[in-house]
This record gives C-alpha cells, structure tokens and sequence, in this order.
C-alpha cells in the first residue's frame, strides 16, 4: 500500500513560525499516526493535546505527511469548533450554552462569567490564565449550569460558585 | 469485617464533588481505624442525589446523598457502615420509588459495580448475549434484533434489523470504489465496518455518556455482535470530545475486552475476527448526523452527504456500514441474551421495549429513567422528577433535544412514543426532555434554536446556512416589534424553506422549536410595543 503513495513536494513559502520544539513535536505526531485510516483528525487532536492549539504553520507540515493540500487540512482545521488555532490561555474554561442549562441559569452565569473575565467568548484574559470558550452540551443536564475547566466537569455553578472556580483555576494554571 | 461502599465515578457525579467525597470517607475511615473498600461505579440515574453513597449490608445496598465531603463524619457518627438512619439516608437504593419503579433493560448493570471489571461484568449476566449470538447464523442474529422490534434510538427510530439486514446481504467488495485514492484515506481490508455514533450532541441528553462511563462492556459487546451479524470486521467509535471521562473509560474498557479475547482476530475461540477503536469529535453538533459522521471519520470536514447510497451499501471508505447510536448498540446484548420476545413485549404500537429517558434542566429528581414506550409526560415530570427544582410552574418542555418541539401543558399527555410525538409535530429523538419555569421567554428559545443552527450549520445547503442567520434576524425584528405581523409571515414561510429544502435534520428540524414557541406561547412574542414602519 506505501509504495503506491504519491507524494507531492510542498515548497515552505515563508520561514515558518514554529519552534524547532513544536516542530518536533508535530512532526511526531505525523509521523505517529499518518497510516490511520482517516488520520487528520487524530493529528490535528493529538498536535492539540501536545501544544494547546495546531499553528497556522503546522498546517503544511500535516499536508505534506498525509499528501493532501494545505487548503484541505485548512477547510478540516477551521470546520470544528473543537480545534484551537491561537494559543490559548494556561486553563481553558468551556461554558455551556446549552438548552437545559438555561433552564437554570446559564444565560445569567454567561453574562456573570463575561463581566467578571472582562472577556467575550473565544478571548483569553489580559494576565494569559483563562480562555473563555461556549460549548453546546457537556451531558451534565440534570445538574446544570455545567462547565469544564481543562477535563474537569463542574455541575450546578452558580455565579458564586463561578468566582470561587475560577480562583482555583488561576492558582492550578500558575503552578509549574 | 472490610464494608463495602459504592461511590460513582460518573461525570455528573465527579461535577458535584464524588471524588472529594471519596477522599473524605478514605480519609475518615483511616482515622477511626476501619477498614473499607470503596468501589467507584457507574451513576444509579438518581443523579439529583449525587454524589450517592451506596453501603453493601444484610438488607442491601442503602443509599444516602447528596453526600458532600462535610457529610462525611456525621455519616460515620451515626453508623452508616451497618445501614444506620441518617438525614441522607433513602433506604435500600433499589426500593427508591424512582428507582423501584423503571425498567432497566438497557440499563440494567450501569451503577451495580465497577464499569472496568470485566469479572463483575460477567456475574450481572454481560457477555451472555454474545455467547449465543456466537451459535447462532449471521443470519439469525439480524432475524432476532428485527423480531425485537429494535429502532434506533439516536432519534430517527429507524429499525434496526432492517438496516443490519442491507449490511449483511451487500456484497462485500464495494460497488463504487471509494472516491478518494490516498492512501491515508484507503479503507484497509475490511470489507464493512460496524460505526457507533457516540455524538451525543442533544443538549438534555446524557444517556450515551452514562451508559459509556457506567456499563462499557455492554456497548462492546453490542458492537462485537453487530459485527457478527453483518460480517464487518471492523469497528469504530465517534464520541465527541466533550466526553473525557468516556474516553477514558472507553480505551480502558476495550484494552481489557482486547487482553481477554472479547475483541480481535479469535473473539472467545470462534475464529472470529473483530476490531475496535475510539475516535473523537471535535465539538461538530453536526456530525451526530450519520453521513457527516462518517465524513469527519475519514477525516473531512463534517458536511452531510447525498443519500442514497446508504451508509448501509456505501458508508464508511465507501464500504457498507452499520451506524447506529449507542443506546441501539448497547440494548442488543440484553436482546440477544433474553430473546426478541422478552424485548418487544415492553412498549406501545410500533414503539417497541424501553426508552432510557433523561430528566434534565428545571426538573427537582433529575436523572435516568428507563421506561417501556407509552408513558406520558406529566408522569415523568411530576411523579418522577418531583416538579421543578425551582418550585415555580412548569410551563414549558423540550421533547428530543435543540430541535425538538416545545410543549405546553397541553400536550402533557402525549404518550411518549414516535408515531404519537410525530402527531404533534414533535419528535421523540434521543429521550432528553428540558423542563423550564413560568420565568422562560419563548421568544428567546425560539431565536437560540435560530442561532443554534447558524452556528452548528455544516453550510452545504442554503436554507440551513444561510436561513438560520434570516431567521434570527426577523425573530429578532418580531421581538422588537417592528412590523409583527409581516415578521411573522416572513418566519413562517422562512421555516417553510427551512423544513421542505434542507438536506438533513438540522435545517429540516429547527422550526420545530421555532414554531411550536411561537404557536403555543405568542404572547412572549408580542411584549414590545408595535414600532411604525420607518419608510
């Protein structure tokens, strides 16, 4: 099946932004899952999970592993809201917005969550802690309002109880 | 004597505190000096009582909660360990009327034990099913899940049987190879593929995740009989990423089944072959849709196909497919282990066996409630889930998820099945059902499920991508109150377009929570004072 591949060379038009660490990192990424079935998705998860988001300069460096164009593995990158492609802040706090939470308040808790961040959604605070990000169901429906600090799942959030996560979420995105 | 204790490590246990509560019984039982062994399973459901402590005694197993972790010591004071009456306590768990009166099917061994222990799994009667699908032919298997009256539970309630049916009599080699020649995209050998469709994007819905985190086998070995049943060699599941805790629970889940020959190339000695491996979303309501699913597992943006084909003759690489929904998948096992007519015997007209239900937003007793078709809605909200948790009237109910209907109190009565919710213009979907309160406005649902769809359209066709961005436009200008009544005919015809000329659910579904809020509850749309027309 390998020796069929095609593989086209990309030029690199400009220097690429990537430190030589996160080009290393991608490119093992690449290198680790690029004989999947289906593989850009589980690349672009796994370049996520090692570096908080996939850079815009990643992007060629994945075309050129799975021999697609940079405009193809772009239109995929762009299309999930679930992959980053700014660095986000040392916690990302994911706020539902979702129906059954509003039933109990997320509408409130949202505009609580923005005025006390001084943030709008997709924005990182101004001391780099927190990134604000809306997420349309976290299956915790009966005990909403619900949000998620990195994968940790909070249920029943009041606007109190929205200060006192977020405190804790600062002190954990401090420590080294 | 070591007592043994159960404390859940579902997600919405952990949400309001479980491990805290561990730690704080690990931590109170070191300090008296007695020995405990705590076990971490699935959530019984009860989820207004997380997190729920369960202690195994003579009687039982009695449950007190909510226990916060300052519950702790007062719990020991009073003697819990032998069952003792504490102000949290409820008694036998499995005597709690919520409880007592469900029937598990499905459900039945989430909360009993430890999710991961295979052996455990075994002793509540896992794996029974698949022991017999392995005597039985291909054939026979799909005979007994159509017998069943199986439908799909992910919300389009298409028969199961019929669909494994077209999987197993397509010819393997595919009619039309694949469009795609790269070879990170080539399907490997397998001929078909068994996809379960772990997207449980439903806002009101947790019934995949608690069936995920709390009975991991189950779905499995629904999956490994699929698999049998149609000849596919091959399967994968599509969770979103939204479900850490599942993913965990899931790889952990299928390392073991691997290790103890229930997963790969000789399942059990058979000769059989049968893989399986997780794949995450990436936050995309839209791939919960069965074509835009099988479009991000091949690595593509999540945008809807044509049909036909069928997934069952071309889906995934191309090759014929099983897609179905967890709980589809992971009611299977039972259906198998107790035969079709143990199944269908549950429920009403063509709505056939059990639905878990899940009782979620302004609801007292929210949670899990496995029930056979044909109870109504007022049962459920009032003699289940207690009214709301604000005590204020209820006055509205989303049946299905974001694109399901909003009822009133006048259709309270409609009995839950998929031809009686189809009647009112309405849809049962995946069994999530949202409670609000006399405080909800309408007329802002009505726009959110506008906006809903603006942001969720995967933008292949034009009614959905572009008609949601119109109609929160002119819900937005009938709120304002400029021009009403043309507003309104505008949303109307809108919606029209919207449900005749969209590709999938997405944009063919959106108006039914837009116009069942405007039709039941206009009074919300008419607050603002009319606004003359300016030119």
């Amino acid at each position: 099946m390998k020796s069929e591949r095609r593989v086209i060379p990309i030029k690199l038009e400009r220097p690429s932004s990537l430190t030589e660490s996160q080009r290393v990192q991608v490119m093992a990424v690449c290198e680790q899952l690029q004989t999947m079935p289906g593989a850009l998705l589980p690349i672009l998860h796994g370049i996520q999970d090692a570096l908080g988001f996939v850079p815009k300069d990643a992007v060629p460096l994945i075309a050129q592993a799975l021999n697609l164009s940079r405009a193809e593995v772009h239109g995929v990158l762009s299309f999930y809201h679930g992959f980053r492609q700014q660095a986000p802040g040392r916690q990302v706090v994911q706020l539902c917005r979702a129906e059954a939470c509003q039933a109990v308040g997320a509408r409130e808790l949202e505009a609580h969550a923005k005025q006390r961040l001084g943030i709008d959604f997709h924005q990182t605070t101004a001391d780099g802690a927190l990134t604000l990000e809306p997420v349309y169901c976290l299956g915790n429906c009966a005990l909403g309002p619900s949000l998620m600090i990195g994968e940790s799942l909070r249920g029943r959030v009041t606007p109190q109880r929205f200060d006192q996560l977020m405190q804790q979420a600062r002190l954990m995105g401090a420590q080294p | 004597m070591t007592v043994k204790l159960y404390l859940p490590c579902d997600a919405a246990a952990l949400a309001v505190g479980a491990d805290d509560t561990a730690h704080a019984i690990a931590t109170e039982a070191q300090a008296r000096g007695i020995e405990i062994q705590l076990v971490r399973n699935g959530s019984r459901g009860l989820l207004w009582l997380e997190p729920l402590v369960e202690v195994e005694t003579a009687q039982g197993r009695i449950a007190y909660g909510p226990v916060a972790a300052e519950d702790v010591a007062s719990l020991f004071d009073a003697g819990f360990l032998e069952g003792a009456a504490h102000r949290l306590g409820h008694g036998a768990t499995e005597d709690i009327p919520y409880f007592k009166r469900q029937q598990r099917l499905t459900f039945a061994r989430v909360g009993l034990d430890d999710p991961l222990d295979l052996d455990a799994y075994r002793a509540h009667g896992g794996y029974a099913g698949l022991d017999n699908a392995l005597l039985m032919e291909p054939g026979a298997i799909v005979q007994c899940v159509t017998d069943a009256g199986l439908r799909g539970r992910g919300g389009a309630a298409f028969p199961t049987g019929i669909k494994w049916r077209t999987v197993l009599e397509a010819p393997s080699a595919p009619r039309v190879p694949s469009t795609s020649d790269r070879a990170s995209d080539r399907a490997s050998d397998d001929a078909k593929y068994v996809v379960c469709n772990a997207d449980e994007g439903d806002s009101g819905t947790f019934s995949d995740r608690m069936l995920m985190e709390g009975d991991p086998y189950t779905l499995i070995e629904g999956m490994t009989i699929a698999g049998i049943a149609t000849g596919a060699t091959r399967g994968y599941i599509y969770l979103r990423s939204e479900y850490p805790h599942a993913h965990r629970t899931l790889q952990a889940a299928i390392a073991t089944a691997y290790a103890n020959r229930y997963l790969g190339d000789d399942i059990r000695g058979s000769g059989l072959r049968f893989d399986l491996e997780v794949r995450l979303g990436a936050g995309a309501y839209i791939c919960g849709e069965e074509t835009s699913l099988l479009e991000s597992l091949e690595g593509k943006r999540g945008q809807v196909r044509f049909k036909p084909p069928l997934p069952a003759l071309q889906g995934l690489f191309g090759k014929p497919t099983v897609i179905n929904n967890v709980i589809t998948l992971a009611s299977v096992p039972v259906i198998l282990a107790r035969g079709a007519d143990y199944y269908k015997d549950f429920g009403m007209g063509r709505s056939r066996g059990t639905l878990p239900i899940q009782l979620a937003g302004n609801i007292k007793h929210g949670g899990l409630v496995e029930l056979a078709f044909g109870v109504s809605l007022r049962e459920l909200l009032y003699d289940f889930g207690g009214g709301s948790l604000s005590g204020r009237p209820i006055r509205a109910v989303q049946v299905g998820g974001p694109l399901g209907a909003y009822l009133p109190e006048s259709q309270f009565d409609t009995p839950l099945d998929y031809e009686a919710y189809g009647e009112i213009k309405g849809m049962l979907g995946h069994g999530g059902i949202v409670v609000f309160d006399d405080r909800v406005d309408m007329a802002q649902q009505a726009r959110y499920a506008m906006e809903f769809c603006a942001v969720e359209s995967c933008g292949k066709c034009t009614p959905c991508r572009i008609g949601s961005t119109r109609g929160v436009e002119v819900i937005d200008r009938l709120i304002a109150g400029e021009q009403p009544v043309k507003q309104e005919a505008l949303l109307r015809d809108l919606c029209e377009t919207l449900t005749y000329g969209s590709l999938c659910a997405l944009g063919g579904l959106t108006p039914f929570p837009v116009l069942s809020a405007l039709n039941h509850f206009p009074e919300d749309f008419s607050k603002a004072a009319p606004v003359p027309a300016t030119a």
